[in-house]
């Protein structure tokens, strides 16, 4: 019932609309990718990839589109909108800075 | 741009909603798939590729749901299925159903209806403009010599004149009198008798009021001299004329003389009192010594306070002014010396004011009543339910979710409730309206945006009260206890109805509070209704006569000759016994009284005087009405004209101004005149009201011309009403252009001036009866219901050998317990509240005992009977039967 913990949500939000920035996807291939690039470290769990997509949906930062997929058959493809793009600046800058701050504070010993 | 694409997002997940959970369940589907093939790519065989998958992909029904909650409008989702599984709950049990929706629009449609009539009658705001600075002005009076203060009497021509003068607070000032005038036939139209308003020309200006149509008076109109002008109202204009504008500047016949029509008001204009038909200019109507005399109390004064100026500083200012009027002729004690006002609002409701409060707090308490008969009817649902809640909370259904549920179960109740109840108040108000068309502000009640505001904050507050109240009692620490009752609980009623009895007291103690308050009212007006008013009222008819002024001038012989010949006329017809003439009959009204001396009196001290009510009667009256003349005799056939000279006055007034002495011989000088007329005669007490003690009564001879309108009393033997028609035939064939009105029997004459009380009492009995019921059944209820719960404790109990009488003593004590404890609270708290309704009651204590033990009385008796059938139904249990029931 709870939430996966492995990824944090907001940083979810940024891997996907990040994985977005390149290129507009579906569903799985967003998932794929992420634990892909990742060099598999990050398994993003279905419970909370849809939820999330479709909350980033509503809030206007990705649009989707039904279209052939790969295999054939249609697929909700997700692409990032102008205001999306925003966002993922706005949200990257956001995590380097955190990132930073943490690294700042573990490395020091 | 972002917000106009989230905002086509939110338009689409409106209308789309059914469609994106299709996509949603595709897009999902789509995934699983893409995970089975890749499983089966990797080789794994297709079962085990799809178990895998779905195990990775998690609970796909779960997911749905997840993703579905980030949508918009997600709350309103829950929401709606929260109604719908409201609904249906509700549906599996239309007995239920249908009886908590009667009786909160029971509830609701009182109060609405009483909040519209209390809102348009006393909250509303005149339709005035700036109506807060319009006071209504009176003469402050404390001129009798026998003691008594007349805070508000009315304002004399002259004081009025004065007033208007000199004063230096009112922006403007005006007279208004409410007078009868006898419209003349036209265009096929029965000639009609209708209330007018007499009114100074600056009135209109004065309340900020402008005609629909026309124009209103002018200073020039308003003065002996001129032309008669007339403004009509719109209904007479619909009504009359046909609602046709070309009759402005056409001539209409008012009593008997030319008024040209100068304007019509616009059709919400009600002034001074709802019948008000016409007005017509005060100057040009009234004499010149009425206008300039200052002992004569004739008017209402209406003035517009300056900016800035206050209630107190502007009567002080007027008061000044009437002083200086006192002193000035300190001979004369009917000049006051000194003023009073009233807001205008004040002055047109305050008699209407507290019973309707009342009213509007009886509904409150029925009110009250409907929604803890629903919160215990919903209570006994949450019981029967207990073990189906129990399980739901221990599958980790949410508390407040299950809270929710239930809420939506009352509010649907309450919207239902209230949507019949608006339908009712609506056919309430209606009724009311026709009812009491006479009423102040009647015309401005109506349904509006506060009343529907209104309506939605009851069915609200209703459907959370019932709601909270009763999921109270869904009490989540006992939840294991109730898992692990068996179902075969033994004993288990008594302690779970204990919130049940709590609401039952709560509703038996307002019960018998209304119940309390009917009971007085109808006491009181009994007493109103047996109340002796001094004559005959049984087989009496009365009818009302006015003969214009134009044709029967007074003092003149001509409506001597006329009521005189009519007399004979309708003495002589057959089943009449007797008939007699009278400015006023008993039960009427004060209609006036007349400053008088004693001339064989020592004078009275300066700026003191004598009043008392004055009549002028034919001869004949006193024994047509039945009025016993005590001592004397009547007037005697002389009494005509200039040689009228003589009076008779009633008991009271030879008790109060001849104590001690004969009065038969005496003489009376009428305001201050040269003439004494004898006493010739003293008659029984008459009531002027019912309702109010006999007051001191002078009769002059109506012989001696100066009154041109009367009362015609006629009584038979029997069927009194049958000559009503014979007598107006007599009145049309003497003068075809005579109206005649108010064709009442003294019965109806009386019912009609009681009509308030009754009313009032009416409605309060049936309110307070509505309650009983509802209370019969609550108690009805939860004593059926505690009676099913412990159906096998009192087979074992019977089986062991308890006697049956036991068994209903047991379970009727275990009813009426609740039933007692109310009537208990009940009374204590009528003690406290009745008197705040002792200004209605006539001669009726608020702590009348035997209305306080007939309610007890009655209420214990219903009380009883409710229990009686579910007690007597389990005292006659078969054993084996009841122990076979689970």
């Amino acid at each position: 019932m709870g939430k996966p913990n492995d990824l944090v949500q907001g940083t979810l939000d940024l891997l996907i609309l990040k994985t977005l920035s390149l290129d507009a996807m579906h569903g799985w291939a967003i998932a794929k990718r992420i634990q892909q690039v990742s060099g598999e470290v990050l398994q993003v769990q279905q419970g909370s990839l849809y939820p999330a997509l479709h909350r980033l949906e509503q809030q206007g930062w990705i649009k989707a589109k039904w279209q052939e997929s790969e295999t054939g058959r249609q697929a909700k493809f997700y692409a990032l909108t102008a205001a999306g793009r925003k966002q993922l600046e706005a949200e990257a800058a956001n995590w380097s800075r955190l990132s930073a701050a943490i690294n700042l504070i573990v490395s020091e010993v | 741009m972002r917000w106009l694409h989230q905002f086509a997002i939110k338009v689409r997940m409106i209308f789309g909603r059914a469609q994106a959970g299709v996509r949603l369940d595709d897009e999902l589907r789509f995934h699983l798939d893409r995970q089975i093939e890749e499983n089966l790519a990797a080789g794994m065989d297709p079962d085990k590729a799809r178990a895998a998958a779905l195990r990775s992909f998690g609970n796909p029904a779960l997911l749905r749901d997840q993703t579905r909650a980030t949508w918009s409008w997600n709350g309103i989702e829950q929401l709606l299925r929260d109604l719908r599984i409201g609904a249906r709950t509700l549906r599996r049990t239309p007995g239920f159903t249908a009886v908590a929706i009667l009786v909160m629009a029971l509830g609701i449609g009182s109060n609405v209806a009483l909040f519209t009539v209390v809102r348009g009658v006393l909250l509303k705001p005149l339709r005035f403009e700036d109506p807060d600075r319009l006071l209504v002005l009176y003469e402050h009076g404390t001129y009798s010599a026998g003691g008594g203060d007349f805070p508000y009497n009315l304002v004399a021509g002259g004081v009025y004149a004065a007033w208007n003068k000199e004063n230096t607070t009112f922006s403007s000032m005006a007279l208004v009198r409410t007078d009868e005038v006898d419209l003349a036939a036209s265009g096929g139209q029965l000639p009609e008798t209708l209330n007018s308003g007499t009114v100074s020309w600056n009135l209109f200006p004065t309340l900020g009021v402008q005609p629909a149509l026309g124009r209103g008076f002018t200073a020039a109109d308003d003065s002996r001299t001129a032309n008669g002008t007339v403004v009509l109202s719109w209904n007479l204009w619909k009504r009359r004329f046909g609602g046709d504008p070309a009759i402005l500047n056409k001539l209409i016949y008012l009593d008997a003389k030319p008024y040209t029509v100068i304007g019509i008001m616009p059709e919400w204009f009600v002034f001074p009192d709802p019948t008000a038909q016409l007005w017509t200019a005060v100057y040009h109507q009234a004499p010149e010594t009425l206008m300039s005399r200052l002992d004569f109390h004739s008017f209402r004064a209406v003035g517009r306070l300056k900016p800035g100026v206050t209630a107190a500083a502007a009567t002080a200012d007027l008061s000044v002014i009437s002083r200086r009027l006192h002193e000035s002729q300190l001979d004369d004690p009917f000049i006051a010396a000194a003023a009073n006002s009233r807001p205008l609002l004040e002055h047109m409701v305050g008699d209407v004011k507290q019973p309707l409060y009342v009213m509007l707090a009886a509904t409150g308490c029925l009110l009250l009543i409907a929604c803890l008969n629903v919160a215990n009817l919903l209570v006994a649902r949450a019981t029967a339910r207990r073990k189906e809640l129990a399980i739901r909370t221990a599958l980790g259904g949410g508390r407040l979710r299950l809270l929710r549920e239930h809420l939506m179960e009352s509010f649907l109740l309450s919207v239902a409730g209230g949507a019949a109840g608006l339908t009712l108040a609506w056919g309430v108000v209606h009724w009311f309206i026709a009812t009491r068309h006479n009423m102040a502000r009647v015309e401005s009640i109506r349904f509006d945006g506060v009343v529907a505001a209104f309506t939605i904050g009851v069915i609200v507050l209703c459907a959370l009260f019932s709601g909270v109240v009763s999921a109270l009692n869904a009490d989540d620490k006992r939840l294991l206890a109730s898992l692990h009752e068996s179902s075969k609980s033994h004993s288990a009623g008594s302690e779970r109805a204990r919130l049940r009895k709590m609401l039952l007291a709560a509703e038996v103690g307002l019960t018998v509070m209304l119940l309390i308050a009917a009971g007085l009212l109808l006491k009181s007006y009994q007493r109103l209704r047996d109340t002796d008013i001094g004559c005959i009222t049984n087989n009496v008819l009365t009818l009302h006569i006015s003969l214009p002024g134009a044709r029967y001038k007074t003092p003149g012989p001509a409506p001597v000759n006329f009521f005189q010949t009519l007399l004979d006329r309708v003495r002589a017809l057959p089943g009449v016994e007797a008939a007699g003439l009278v400015t006023a009959v008993p039960g009427q009204g004060y209609m006036g009284d007349f400053g008088f001396d004693i001339a064989e009196h020592p004078p009275l001290p300066q700026g003191k005087g004598t009043f008392a009510i004055n009549r002028s009667a034919d001869p004949g009256y006193f024994e047509a009405m039945g009025i016993p003349i005590l001592r004397g005799r009547t007037f005697g056939d002389n009494q005509k004209l200039d040689r009228a000279n003589e009076a008779i006055i009633s008991e009271s007034f030879a008790k109060k101004f001849f104590p001690g002495e004969d009065p038969i011989g005496k003489h009376l000088r009428v305001m201050g005149g040269k003439e004494l007329h004898e006493i010739v005669g003293i008659v029984g007490d008459t009531r002027y009201q019912v309702g109010e003690a006999p007051q001191p009564m002078q009769y002059y001879p109506l012989y001696a011309g100066d009154t041109n309108y009367g009362t015609l009393v006629i009584r038979s033997g029997h069927d009194v009403e049958s000559l009503a028609l014979p007598v107006q035939h007599v009145i049309q064939d003497m003068d075809s252009d005579l109206p005649v009105s108010d064709v009442l029997t003294m019965d109806q004459l009386l019912g009609k001036s009681t009509l308030d009380e009754s009313f009032d009492t009416t409605l309060l009995t049936g309110f307070a009866v509505l309650s009983l019921l509802l209370a019969a059944v609550g108690l009805f209820g939860v004593l059926s219901y505690i009676a099913a719960q412990r159906t096998i404790e009192i087979g074992i109990r019977i089986a062991l050998g308890a006697q049956r009488e036991q068994v209903l003593r047991l379970m009727l004590v275990d009813g009426l317990r609740p039933a007692l404890i109310g009537l208990a609270l009940g009374l204590a708290a009528s003690a406290g509240a009745a008197h705040l309704i002792r200004s209605m009651l006539y001669e009726t204590q608020p702590l009348d005992p035997p209305v306080f033990a007939c309610v007890a009385a009655t209420l214990l008796l219903v009380a009883a009977l409710a229990c009686m059938a579910p007690a007597w139904r389990v005292s006659r249990l078969d054993p084996m039967q009841a122990l076979r029931t689970e």
